[in-house]
């Protein structure tokens, strides 16, 4: 196989900078979960203001 | 376990992980998740194990006989399989972004500001990741990391730079209101520099060392655009999966900024009617 380094940097970088991403964002999400009441953590129908600058 | 919890004044003793009539929302490991993400992200998982398989078991590197010449990129065309489809989910992110900011500016929706902001962070990571590999696939084939003549590196660039500061300015001091306004229409821009970027090849094709339109041009075939097309779909499925997860954790952040406010206004009364 050519370019073997190539291939390397490429797809690794790729694949590490997608999963650390995604992790990045789980986490963030499960520490943020933690502070914001239950009824308030997901984003169902018209259970809150749906218009920009009225809530 | 307690969770300390400065500046909300939420009860410490607060048990995040109690149920309720939501899907999953009492559990905080898994609170973007749902049945929905969790079958995109088994798909992702399986289909990225079969795109591995295509890109370097099944697929053959690029060698041609040309005027009884060997020519070809030889193995570094796997990162085609990489590149292009960075590349498309970029585009594909930015133009919800863009379709987000139009429901924004029409419909004043804080739904779509959110889809629109998440969509955006999704789609700089990937146009990240499409200059990132470009230049990796660039040094071998064209024998530089970066040309500053080509005009889709420049509108690439410049698209990215867009994201960034579509994410900044959604950052800025002000009212919700203006922050939607403003971002919305950075993020409208967005849309009109992919269509730069995707048509930059063919306005300006003096000006650059990609070629022009590959697939439509039918330079590859069989297995190679079978396993770049196959590229694109994983590419579109992992970007919707990611997309609901880093929507839930946005609608997070606002009801945690909008909490704050509450609690704070809620002390302040309970200050006054104490003195």
């Amino acid at each position: 196989m050519t370019h073997v380094p190539y291939l390397i940097a490429g797809w690794g970088i790729s694949i590490a900078a997608v999963s650390l991403y995604a992790f990045s964002v789980m986490r963030r999400a499960k520490r943020l979960a933690a502070l914001v009441p239950v009824d308030r953590r997901r984003w169902m129908t018209g259970d809150d203001a749906d218009i920009i600058g009225e809530s | 376990m307690t969770i300390d919890t400065p500046g909300t004044g939420l009860d410490p003793t607060h048990d995040p992980t109690r149920a309720s009539g939501l899907a999953d929302p009492g559990s905080v490991s898994g609170i973007t998740r749902s049945r929905t993400t969790t079958i995109l992200g088994a798909v992702v998982l399986a289909g990225a194990g079969l795109w591995l398989f295509l890109a370097f078991g099944a697929t053959d590197p690029d060698v041609r006989i040309v005027e009884g010449n060997e020519v070809g990129q030889y193995d570094a065309i796997r990162l085609m399989y990489v590149h292009v489809p960075a590349a498309i989910t970029a585009y594909l992110a930015f133009f919800v972004t863009a379709v987000g900011s139009a429901m924004v500016l029409i419909k004043k929706s804080v739904w779509w500001d959110l889809v629109a902001g998440s969509s955006a962070e999704i789609g700089s990571v990937a146009a990240a990741l499409a200059l990132i590999t470009g230049s990796i696939w660039g040094k071998p084939i064209w024998n530089t990391w970066w040309e500053w003549g080509d005009v889709r590196l420049l509108t690439t660039l410049v698209l990215f730079m867009l994201s960034l500061g579509y994410l900044a300015v959604r950052r800025l001091e002000g009212t919700a209101e203006e922050r939607a306004k403003r971002s919305a229409i950075i993020g409208l821009l967005l849309l009109f520099n992919v269509i730069l970027v995707n048509r930059s090849v063919e306005l300006w094709a003096d000006q650059t060392i990609h070629q022009q339109s590959t697939i439509a041009d039918a330079k590859i075939e069989d297995l190679k655009a079978f396993t770049l097309y196959y590229s694109m779909l994983l590419g579109a499925v992992a970007y919707a999966w990611m997309l609901i997860h880093r929507f839930r954790l946005a609608w997070l952040e606002r009801q945690y900024d909008r909490f704050g406010i509450d609690d704070a206004i809620a002390r302040r009364h309970a200050e006054g009617a104490s003195s």
